[in-house]
């Protein structure tokens, strides 16, 4: 079974209104490459979830400048000074969420939870709205797992099953969203034959991947 | 050395052999320039690194390899990367030993502020509220003193709270309180900083340490 597709193959699978998982810390480990193809595409409506909406004018800073997005789920919008003003403007809604709630709510998405409590954000703006509970003597609240449509993450390199290995720091979300999503399309850097990454390097086994986008070859 | 400096170089006093430490943005990332030759300690950042070394020179940079502030670092020998769940599960999990964090406001209980501000759009809070909640010590350091001269230290928080945790050590130019069950207590002064410029400066009410060393004026 071929994965490998084009970017603009990759791009048909997503519909209006979809939700979409986004890796990156900021610019780091993000998928350019395929955001960038949906910036040329006419798709619109669209909710996000990723640790940040890029730069003015970079990342997935650009979908926002082309009003591509509805709705963003993320821990830090505050670097793209264009997010807070489509915000204030009433043109994106934003779902603010710690970073390590988060990130394990996308583990847990992708691992068949449907929430957990944690401790994080108890007593604070962030926890309005959701149960609280004590545990153990101690408060925690309810936060629910998330699952998206469509995964868009970034790996240095695939082999042709969809087997992922990362980059340094640029790993960061990638490897859970590839968990949590129905359709996971990774941009990577090269694909190599089956083989030749060692059992022991891989990070996302190939299970997860559904398709592959080579960075640069479209 | 500025006052930035001067903190950051008194907060670095603070760590200790094998900790794991997470440093956040500001004063707390000076921190590394400080710390004592034969102190070693392991930096730890929330985007998936544990054993960050320093800052590369410009023909190094990896643009794969960055801290929580986004800023280009390098990696020492015994380095590990890893996602972020597992690097939150780190701090939230009590595996990390001192974080140091820069506040907006701190609290005569301890309890801070440092992720939002009253009257503008809140959409950033990225990893504050995990790190203050899981860190096994958490250290303040901030300015005494905000912009318009107000003190940093209040009785009460009027911006958002980040957590109800309370931090363990206050760290500011002019002095060192450390968080007891009973509020805040003066640990020491500054160089040159006199016990009544502190009590001036200080909105929230703090008690003398039996530990305050007055000789610090000198030694320090």
């Amino acid at each position: 079974m071929n994965k490998i597709i084009t970017r603009e193959e990759a791009i048909e699978k997503i519909t209006d209104g979809a939700r979409i998982m986004v890796g990156g810390f900021g610019l780091v480990g993000s998928p350019l490459s395929l955001i960038e193809a949906i910036a040329k595409s006419n798709l619109k409506d669209l909710e996000i979830i990723s640790n940040n909406l890029g730069e003015p004018g970079k990342g997935l800073g650009v979908l926002v400048q082309k009003k591509q997005v509805k709705k963003a789920i993320g821990s830090y919008f505050t670097s793209n000074p264009e997010v807070v003003h489509a915000y204030q403007q009433q043109e994106l809604q934003v779902e603010l969420i710690p970073q390590g709630t988060m990130s394990e709510a996308i583990r847990a998405g992708g691992a068949g939870i449907g929430g957990f409590y944690t401790p994080v954000s108890v007593g604070t703006q962030l926890a309005e709205g959701k149960e609280e509970r004590v545990l153990k003597g101690k408060k925690y609240v309810l936060q629910e797992s998330l699952h998206a449509d469509v995964a868009l993450i970034k790996a240095k390199k695939a082999d042709r099953l969809g087997n992922l290995i990362y980059s340094k720091s640029a790993r960061n979300f990638n490897p859970m969203m590839a968990t949590a999503a129905d359709i996971v399309i990774a941009e990577v850097e090269e694909v190599v034959e089956v083989g030749q990454i060692s059992p022991e390097e891989i990070v996302t086994p190939h299970l997860y991947v559904t398709y592959i986008v080579v960075k640069g070859e479209n | 050395m500025n006052v930035k400096q001067y903190i950051a170089a008194r907060a670095a006093k603070e760590l200790c052999h094998g900790d794991v430490v997470n440093l956040g943005i500001g004063i707390p990332t000076l921190v590394a320039n400080y710390i004592s030759p034969d102190v070693h300690v392991f930096l730890h950042s929330e985007n998936g690194i544990l054993g960050v070394g320093p800052t590369p020179e410009e023909a190094y940079v990896d643009p794969e390899l960055v801290n929580a502030g986004k800023l280009p670092v390098t990696v020492l020998g015994g380095a590990s990367f890893f996602n972020s769940a597992d690097s939150f599960a780190m701090i939230r999990g009590g595996h990390v030993n001192v974080s140091i964090l820069g506040v907006l406001q701190v609290d005569e209980a301890g309890r801070i502020a440092n992720w939002a501000v009253p009257g503008k759009s809140v959409l950033g809070v990225g990893g504050a509220m995990d790190l203050l909640e899981g860190s096994k010590k958490v250290i303040v350091t901030t300015l005494h003193t905000n912009s318009q001269g107000e003190s940093k230290l209040v009785e009460e928080l009027t911006y958002p709270l980040t957590s109800e945790r309370r931090v363990d050590m206050i760290i500011t130019e002019l002095a060192v309180f450390s968080v007891t069950d009973l509020g805040l207590e003066l640990l020491e002064t500054a160089p040159g900083v006199s016990l009544e410029t502190v009590q001036q400066k200080t909105q929230a009410s703090f008690r003398v340490s039996k530990l305050f060393n007055k000789n610090n004026e000198v030694t320090a």
